[in-house]
C-alpha cells in the first residue's frame, strides 16, 4: 500500500493545488511549491490571530508587498485555534503595561470588527465568584483595579444576586465581581476573518513554510524556509510560541518562550442552559484559575489547566488533567459534571518570564518582534496589529498611502445569530442550505462548499471543522465523518 | 414564516423501528403517515452493517438489503418516507419545526413516534487522553466510510472493546484491507460468542488484551499508536494509524430531551410504558433511543409494536398513567420503563453489570412478588428478557415497581 492509501489525503495537506486562484485578481495562498523569487517589503511570520491581524493590517497600504508565512498548513493552529475564546474587557489588566492599553483598545475594535465581519460575539458578561473569605476579600481591589483600567461599572454582588444570576452554581459561594463587559467569541473565525481580508486584498498567504534560519543579505532578510528561500525588507515575527526562537536567530535575548498547557474540556448544548456568565475565578499568584463559560456555539467550557511545559508540540490531555478539571467543575457547577463531554482539548499558551507583551521594534534590522502574547492576544489582536504598524512607521518603513480594506462577510458559527439552516430566503436561492451533512452542529451542505471553496480552503477535515463547526458535536462523526471526508475529497480533485 | 402541514402520524427516524412502525400504520389505513429521517438516506444504521445476521430466520440479510426492504415495506404500505429531512424541535406538543433542501416546515401530527436511535460514545465523550491525531473513529464512522463510500482507511487499526459490535468493526478493519493489531477490553473476557471471540483470536489472529484500557492516544497529525495499560499497571505502546472506539451506546435523545420528556436515568432515552407512551400524551419512542445497542430486530419489532398504541391514541383513547419500573445493581437498565397493569406482550429488556450462575428475577411492589424466575445465567453483554405477563398484577396506586437479580 502506498501513502497515498493511508487514511484522509487531505489530512497531511498536500492533496490541495498548489495555488488556489479565487475571487479577485491577485489572490494568493499557496501550500506548496516554491515562493516567488522577488523581495516582499514586509513579510509577517506567523499565522495565528496576531500575525493575521498584522498582515491584514498592513494590507490597508496598497503599495506595499506583504507575505503572511505560517509553518502548519492552515491560518490559527497554534495558540489560536485552542483558547478560552473571551473576547476580555481587561479590566484586570495590570494598569500601565503596553498589554492593558492594547486589550482595552483591541476589545473595542474587535466588537466592531466582529459586528460587521460577522463573527459571532455574545456579550455574557462575567462573575468572578469568590468561594471563601479571602477571595471575598480580594473583590474590593479588583474593582478599584477595573477602575483604573477605565471599567467602572464593575461591581461586587452578594450571594444572593450571585445565585439569582446563577441558579445552577454550586453551593458555598460567598459572593462575586460582576464584569458586565466580558464576552465570549468564535477565536477560530476572527483569525480566519483576519487572514481572508488580507490575503483579498493583496497580502500573500504562504502556508507550511516553516522558517528554519534567517541571514541578511544586501539589505534584505533571506528567509530560509521549508519550501526555499524568501526575501523581504521587513520582517514581523508573530511566530507565537516560537517567537523566541525566531528573535534569537535574529541576535536577540529578550524573552524565552515557555509553553503553558491549558487543556479545557467541552460540554455538550445540553449544558448550555446551565451557565449565563463567563464564570471566573478570583485571580490568585497561581495564575487565573479554572473558568466554566459558555461559548458561542452553544456549548460549555470547562478549563483550563496551567502546566508549564518545555515541548512545544504538548498539545495533549492528560488523565491527571482532565481528573483535576472535573473536579474544579463539580464545585462551581456540579449539574455540569452529569452532561456528556462533546470534545476535550489543549492549547499552549506563549507564556514568558515577563509579565507584559515583548513587542520590540528594532529598526536598524528592519525587524519587530511581537512575543509573549498570551491568553489576552485575542481581544488585543487589532490594536496590536495597529501598534506594530506604527512601529514599523516609526523605524523607517515608508507605508505609503492607506486605503480601505475591501470588506468581507463571515459564515456565522454562532447560536446567537441565524445559522444557514435557519435563513428560509438562503435555502430557497439554494437548496443546499438546507440540506443537513452534520446532524449535530446542522451544518448544511452548502456551508461545506462554500468554505471547500473559500479564499482560504481548509487543508484537512479539521480545518473544515473550524470554518464550518462540521464534526465538532456530541457525535465527533459517528454520523457525518465518512459523508464530509467525501466532501473534502470531492473538492481536493 | 415556515409552511404548516398536517399529518396523521409523524415518525422521527426512518431506521427498522420508525419504518416498522410505518408500514404497521400504513397498512391499518392510517391515511397520512410520514417517516422523515435526517440522513440522505432512509434504511437507519443497518445501511452501512455489511455483514449478515438482519432480517428473521430463515430470510436472513445483511444490513443493507434488510434496510431496503424496510424502507420498500413502508413505502409499499402508502407511508411517505422523507429521508434528507431534519426534526429540529418542538413548535408545539404533537408539532416539529422541521428542514431540508425544500426550506423549514411546520409538521402538525395526531400523534408523534421518536425513533431517533442511538449512536456510540466518541472518544472525547470517554475521556481518553493524547493528541487529537486523524484516524479515529467509531464504529459508525468507520463502516459509513467503508462501506458507504469505500473509503481507505488506515493499515493499523486497534479496535477498542471486544462485543458483537468491536467484532464487526474488526471485520470491516480487514475488509478495507488493513490489519486489525489488537482488541482490547477493560473486561476480563470477551463480550461475545465464545466461538467468535475464538474465531477472531485463533483464525484471524487477532490478539485481545483482557483487562486493559487506551492510557492515551498518540502522534501528531495522524495516530502513531495507542498506549495502553493493563490492570495491573504495565503500559505497552501499540504502533497503530487507526483506533476504532466500540459499543458504549448512547441513545440520540435530542428531540425527547428538547421536549422535557421523562428520560429513563438507566437508559437515559425517553421513558416509556409498555405500549411505548412516552410521558407525553401522543408521543411514542421505539427502537435504539430506549436501548442503545440493542439489536436492529427489537427495534422493528418495537416499531410494529407501537403502531397498536399510536392506532388506540388516533382512535381516542387516553395514554393509562402506570408506575415507574426500576432496577437494582447489578442491573444497568430495563425498557420498558413504566408499566401499567393493560401491559401486555412486549418483553421487558434488561442488562446487567455482573456475571451470575442460576441468579433469580423478581418483581416486586411495595413489598408484594409479582413475579419470580430463575434464569440459567445472566452475562453482561447479552440482553435479559422478561415476560409481561404478570403485568396485571401491578397496583396503578401503588409505589414504584422493582425488578432484582440476586442469589435468593
Amino acid at each position: 500500500m502506498t501513502a497515498a492509501g493511508r487514511g484522509p489525503r487531505g489530512a497531511r495537506g498536500t492533496a490541495r493545488p498548489a495555488t488556489t486562484q479565487q475571487r479577485s485578481k491577485d489572490v494568493t495562498v499557496t501550500r506548496q511549491g516554491p515562493l516567488p523569487a522577488s523581495p516582499y517589503d514586509v513579510t509577517v511570520v506567523g499565522a495565528g490571530v496576531v500575525g493575521s491581524a498584522i498582515a491584514r493590517g498592513l494590507a490597508r497600504h496598497p503599495r506595499l508587498r506583504v507575505a503572511l508565512v505560517e509553518a502548519q498548513d492552515d491560518v490559527g493552529q497554534g495558540s489560536s485555534k485552542a483558547n478560552t475564546a473571551i473576547l476580555h474587557t481587561g479590566f484586570d489588566a495590570t494598569p500601565g503595561f503596553l498589554e492593558a492599553r492594547l486589550v482595552r483598545e483591541g476589545a473595542r475594535l474587535l466588537a466592531e470588527y466582529a459586528a460587521a465581519t460577522g463573527i459571532p460575539v455574545e456579550p455574557v458578561g462575567a462573575l468572578l465568584v469568590a468561594w471563601d473569605e479571602e477571595q471575598l476579600a480580594a473583590l474590593p481591589r479588583l474593582v478599584d483595579k477595573a477602575g483604573r483600567n477605565h471599567h467602572p461599572d464593575t461591581r461586587p454582588i452578594g450571594p444572593e444576586e450571585l445565585y439569582a444570576r446563577e441558579p445552577h452554581l454550586g453551593p458555598g459561594a460567598l459572593g462575586a465581581l460582576h464584569v458586565p463587559g466580558e464576552s465570549i467569541i468564535c477565536p477560530w473565525t476572527t483569525t480566519l476573518a483576519y487572514a481572508t481580508q488580507a490575503v483579498r486584498n493583496g497580502v500573500d498567504l504562504h502556508l507550511n513554510t516553516p522558517v528554519r534560519a534567517v541571514g541578511r543579505d544586501d539589505g534584505t532578510h533571506v528567509l530560509d524556509t521549508g519550501r526555499g528561500i524568501l526575501r523581504t525588507r521587513w520582517l514581523v515575527n508573530a511566530a507565537g510560541l516560537h517567537a523566541d526562537t525566531l528573535d534569537r536567530a535574529l541576535g536577540h535575548d529578550d524573552f524565552t518562550v515557555t509553553p503553558r498547557r491549558g487543556q479545557l474540556l467541552v460540554f455538550d448544548k445540553f449544558a448550555r442552559d446551565l451557565v449565563r456568565h463567563i464564570l471566573l475565578p478570583v485571580p490568585t499568584a497561581l495564575g487565573k484559575g479554572v473558568l466554566i463559560t459558555p461559548t458561542v456555539y452553544g456549548n460549555v467550557l470547562l478549563g483550563p489547566t496551567a502546566e508549564d511545559l518545555h515541548d512545544k508540540r504538548a498539545t495533549g490531555s492528560t488523565a491527571e488533567g482532565l481528573e483535576g478539571l472535573r473536579d474544579k467543575g463539580r464545585r462551581i457547577l456540579p449539574a455540569l459534571l452529569d452532561e456528556e463531554v462533546t470534545a476535550v482539548y489543549a492549547g499552549l499558551r506563549a507564556a514568558t518570564e515577563h509579565e507584559d507583551y515583548r513587542i520590540t521594534a528594532h529598526p536598524q534590522q528592519a525587524y519587530v518582534t511581537v512575543g509573549g502574547i498570551r491568553s489576552t492576544g485575542l481581544t488585543a489582536s487589532l490594536a496590536v496589529a495597529a501598534h506594530v504598524r506604527d512601529l514599523l512607521a516609526d523605524a523607517g518603513l515608508d507605508l505609503g498611502p492607506a486605503g480601505e480594506l475591501e470588506p468581507v462577510r463571515m459564515p456565522n458559527l454562532g447560536e446567537a445569530f441565524p445559522r444557514a439552516y435557519q435563513r428560509p430566503e438562503l435555502i430557497a436561492a439554494d437548496p443546499e442550505y438546507g440540506t443537513l451533512v452534520c446532524h449535530c452542529e446542522r451544518v448544511s451542505r452548502g456551508e461545506i462548499r462554500d468554505a471547500l471553496t473559500g479564499t482560504i480552503p481548509p487543508a484537512g477535515l479539521d480545518g473544515l471543522r473550524r470554518r464550518t463547526r462540521a464534526r465538532a458535536g456530541r457525535c465527533q462523526g459517528f454520523h457525518c465523518g465518512a459523508a464530509l471526508r467525501e466532501l473534502f475529497e470531492e473538492a481536493g480533485g | 414564516m415556515s409552511r404548516v402541514r398536517q399529518v396523521d402520524v409523524l415518525i422521527v427516524g426512518a431506521g427498522p423501528a420508525g419504518l416498522a412502525a410505518a408500514a404497521r400504520l400504513a397498512a391499518a389505513r392510517v391515511p397520512r403517515v410520514e417517516v422523515l429521517d435526517r440522513e440522505q438516506q432512509a434504511g437507519g444504521v443497518p445501511r452501512h452493517c455489511a455483514h449478515g445476521g438482519f432480517g428473521t430466520w430463515p430470510h436472513l440479510l445483511t444490513g443493507p438489503a434488510h434496510a431496503r426492504l424496510l424502507v420498500t415495506a413502508a413505502e409499499s404500505a402508502g407511508a411517505v418516507v422523507r429521508p434528507g429531512v431534519t426534526a429540529l424541535d418542538w413548535a408545539g406538543p404533537l408539532s416539529l419545526h422541521t428542514v431540508g433542501p425544500r426550506g423549514p416546515e411546520t409538521v402538525e401530527a395526531r400523534a408523534v413516534v421518536l425513533a431517533t436511535g442511538a449512536r456510540e460514545r466518541p472518544r472525547s465523550a470517554r475521556l481518553v487522553p493524547g493528541t487529537r491525531p486523524a484516524g479515529v473513529l467509531t464504529t459508525g464512522e468507520l463502516q459509513q466510510a467503508v462501506h458507504l463510500y469505500g473509503q481507505r482507511i488506515g493499515e493499523r487499526a486497534v479496535v477498542v472493546g471486544a462485543e458483537d459490535v468491536s467484532y464487526a468493526a474488526a471485520a470491516t478493519v480487514r475488509a478495507a484491507g488493513a490489519e486489525v493489531v489488537a482488541m482490547l477490553t477493560g473486561l476480563p473476557r470477551a463480550r461475545t460468542r465464545p466461538a467468535r471471540a475464538a474465531d477472531a483470536r485463533l483464525r484471524q489472529g487477532i490478539p485481545l488484551l483482557t483487562g486493559t484500557t487506551v492510557a492515551e492516544l498518540l502522534g501528531h497529525g495522524r495516530l502513531s499508536g495507542v498506549r495502553v495499560r493493563h490492570g495491573d499497571g504495565r503500559e505497552a505502546v501499540l504502533s497503530c494509524d487507526t483506533v476504532v472506539f466500540t459499543g458504549d451506546f448512547v441513545p440520540d435523545h435530542e428531540l425527547a430531551r428538547r421536549g422535557g420528556l421523562t428520560l429513563d436515568t438507566g437508559t437515559r432515552g425517553p421513558a416509556v410504558d409498555g405500549s411505548l407512551h412516552t410521558s407525553r400524551p401522543g408521543v411514542f419512542a421505539a427502537g435504539g433511543v430506549l436501548h442503545p445497542g440493542e439489536s436492529a430486530a427489537t427495534a422493528a419489532h418495537e416499531g410494529a409494536h407501537v403502531a397498536g398504541a399510536v392506532l388506540e391514541a388516533l382512535a381516542g383513547a387516553a395514554a393509562p398513567d402506570g408506575v415507574p419500573l426500576s432496577v437494582t445493581p447489578p442491573l444497568r437498565w430495563i425498557v420498558p420503563n413504566r408499566v401499567t397493569p393493560a401491559d401486555r406482550g412486549l418483553p421487558y429488556l434488561l442488562r446487567t453489570t455482573a456475571h451470575l450462575t442460576r441468579p433469580l428475577l423478581q418483581v416486586t411492589q411495595d413489598g408484594r412478588t409479582l413475579h419470580r424466575r430463575r434464569l440459567a445465567r445472566a452475562v453482561p453483554y447479552r440482553t435479559l428478557g422478561l415476560t409481561a405477563r404478570w403485568t396485571r398484577l401491578v397496583d396503578p396506586g401503588g409505589g414504584p415497581v422493582r425488578v432484582t437479580l440476586g442469589d435468593r
